[in-house]
């Protein structure tokens, strides 16, 4: 080496860092990478499988070049708008379950810790009950709108007496004191009429099963707008959790980022439940098995657990098809069954994060 | 981080004189302060001097924090005002004073695996927009505010499986790389060992004379606070019982009207500043 041209020589901290931010990078876009491609496999997957044995060839022919067989309009008229309806019903739970524990810096919490769930419940109750509503199609608005009104109940109890908008607790709190009432509610009018209870029970287990594209339609618009907004407030999570403090002295309105959260999780809960039912625990563990490889930071966070949402729920869907033919298990019940013992086992292996 | 826009923003208001001529940077103007209906903190006034090191002293609940919390805009009076160079701050855009002004809160907690670089690039916020996510000037002072803390090294390590001497210097880079030439630390060296305590006020006293900073502080040790700060602010009870240098605020008096302390004040061998020698609460 020559004495005075000595090159300039990165630092080693310097060096060292641009090295692993890029290996992080890496990390997460094969991540993302990885989760479009299960997406695309548990599409196929949901066209594909069913309660009716239908030849792959026949799928194929069905979706290119339909001639109006059969098995032409059971895919193109059932299992298509199926598939499309239990993606974005995933993509709306998984993404509603990473803003909730974002905004709460609760790992445990879950979209219906605002009560969409029991509010969407209790509405599709007295549709039934008081309206004599019937189908799917009229279930649809009752529980969104139940949805809404719930959350916006919620938030306005958690506020009430508190300086400058809801806090988590305060949140958790009215959401959990305003389930009970619901269900309370829900349980009298149930048990008061057993036509209701009959509808209102397979309201109650989630189920992509018997939704047409109609529903879909219904539903679309929200969980698309929930979707923009819940990723055009990434940033602000990631200050938010910081703690509110720093947040705040960081120049973050804290209250417009609470807001904006909540309207997105209502639209995207309640959109999902509007067409589904409730389904739990996509919510709860989709933001837990992202996190492994994108980190605490939600711009990558939060499209990784709207994309492992849809392939969880199509996953289940297409189990649940599988395993009890010639009928189907619901996907709510698949998830419970399944999810259960993968979430405890999840728990056991590492420890969950403080966030 | 050259002196930058943000200084020649506060240079440009009118901000008031203090009696030396001065700028006052922070003032609080006859404020009172609570949680509900609890009054913590009530008519207090306060100037902050440009170019000067605060420390805030007094026994638990006295209001310390309280008080820093309102001249950070975290806690709004709901009496009197807090001026930033001699704006009333909470009419201010929340953006606009945090390029000017930044806090640290007690014992901040990060989310889990998140890297000590990712939480000092979090600083940048006031600088972004939704239009302008990251600049080469982000990059930059992230990168100097590493450097400048010594932990430039530890730059991919999760802030989680830092040492609470590596933690807080990692948050005091965050603080740094926002940029402001205000900074209030509420008691910056709890849960740390003496020589990390030190550590972080020589950090602090650093910032203020190679950087220019002016800074507030809440401290619990005494004897620290006087050797670190350049003026002492001695509450009791939600008041102000006594401020200046520290040499004058640290007496025997002071510290059995404020603390009900029996105490010996000697002078600090080392920094010449007062020494506080318990010898009893009686």
């Amino acid at each position: 080496m020559t004495v005075g041209s000595a090159p300039v020589v990165p630092t080693a901290g310097g060096r060292g860092r641009a090295r692993s931010k890029r290996s992080l990078r890496r990390r997460r876009l094969i991540g993302l990478g990885a989760l479009l491609v299960l997406l695309v496999l548990a599409v196929l997957a949901s066209i594909a499988f069913g309660t009716k044995v239908i030849p792959l060839s026949h799928v194929w022919s069905a979706l290119v070049a339909p001639t109006g067989t059969e098995d032409d309009i059971v895919i193109r008229s059932l299992r298509v708008p199926r598939t499309v309806l239990g993606v974005l019903v995933g993509i709306a739970l998984g993404l509603a379950g990473a803003l909730i524990q974002g905004h709460t810096r609760n790992p445990l919490a879950d979209p219906g810790l605002l009560g969409v769930n029991m509010g969407a419940a209790f509405f599709v109750v007295v549709g039934i009950y008081v309206f004599g509503v019937t189908t799917l199609f009229g279930y649809v608005w009752f529980a969104f709108a139940g949805a809404m009104v719930a959350s916006v109940a919620v938030f306005l109890l958690g506020s009430a007496g508190g300086r400058g908008g809801p806090t988590p607790v305060s949140l958790a709190l009215a959401g959990a004191a305003l389930s009970f009432l619901l269900s309370g509610l829900v349980s009298a009018i149930i048990l008061i009429d057993t036509d209701t209870l009959d509808a209102y029970r397979f309201w109650n287990v989630g189920s992509l099963a018997g939704r047409d594209t109609a529903v879909a339609g219904q539903v679309v618009w929200f969980i698309v707008i929930g979707v923009l907004i819940a990723l055009a407030t990434a940033p602000a999570l990631n200050t938010l959790s910081l703690g509110e403090d720093v947040a705040r002295s960081l120049g973050q309105s804290v209250r417009r980022t609470r807001v904006l959260g909540i309207v997105a999780i209502t639209l995207l809960a309640g959109g999902a439940t509007a067409a589904c039912g409730p389904i739990g625990f996509v919510g709860l563990v989709v933001p837990h098995v992202v996190r492994a490889f994108t980190g605490p930071d939600y711009r990558w966070l939060l499209p990784a657990s709207g994309l492992l949402g849809a392939v969880l729920l199509l996953t289940a869907d297409v189990v649940g098809r599988l395993v009890a033919r010639p009928g189907e298990l619901q996907v709510g019940i698949v998830l419970a069954l399944i999810g259960a013992p993968f979430f405890i086992a999840l728990v056991r292996r590492r420890k969950l994060v403080t966030i | 981080m050259t002196p930058n826009a943000e200084t020649a923003l506060a240079e440009d208001t009118q901000a008031p004189v203090g009696p030396d001529g001065t700028r006052v940077r922070l003032r609080a103007e006859g404020v009172r302060l609570g949680y509900g209906e609890r009054v913590v903190v009530d008519d207090l006034d306060l100037d902050v001097l440009q170019g000067t090191v605060t420390a805030v002293i007094g026994p638990n609940g006295c209001g310390k924090s309280t008080l820093l919390r309102a001249l950070g805009r975290l806690l709004r009076p709901t009496r009197g005002h807090v001026l930033l160079d001699g704006r009333k701050i909470d009419e201010m855009p929340t953006k606009q004073v945090a390029t000017v002004l930044g806090l640290l809160p007690q014992a901040p907690t990060a989310p889990e695996g998140l890297t000590v670089g990712d939480l000092v690039a979090r600083g940048r916020h006031p600088h972004q927009a939704w239009y302008r996510q990251w600049s080469g000037d982000d990059e930059e002072a992230v990168a100097e505010a590493l450097a400048w803390t010594g932990i430039s090294d530890l730059a991919e390590r999760p802030v989680d499986e830092l040492s609470g001497g590596q933690r807080q210097r990692a948050w005091i880079s965050m603080a740094l790389a926002q940029g402001t030439d205000l900074l209030l630390l509420d008691e910056p060296t709890t849960f740390l060992d003496l020589a990390h305590q030190v550590e972080v006020l020589e950090l602090v006293e650093r910032l203020h004379e190679e950087r220019g900073r002016t800074v507030v502080m809440v401290l619990h040790d005494l004897n620290l606070a006087a050797r670190y700060a350049d003026r002492l602010v001695a509450m009791k009870a939600g008041r102000i019982v006594a401020q200046g240098e520290p040499a004058d605020v640290i007496t025997e008096p002071l510290l059995r009207e404020v603390f009900g302390l029996e105490a010996k004040v000697i002078t600090d061998p080392v920094a010449g500043t007062p020494l506080v020698v318990p010898v009893g609460t009686r």
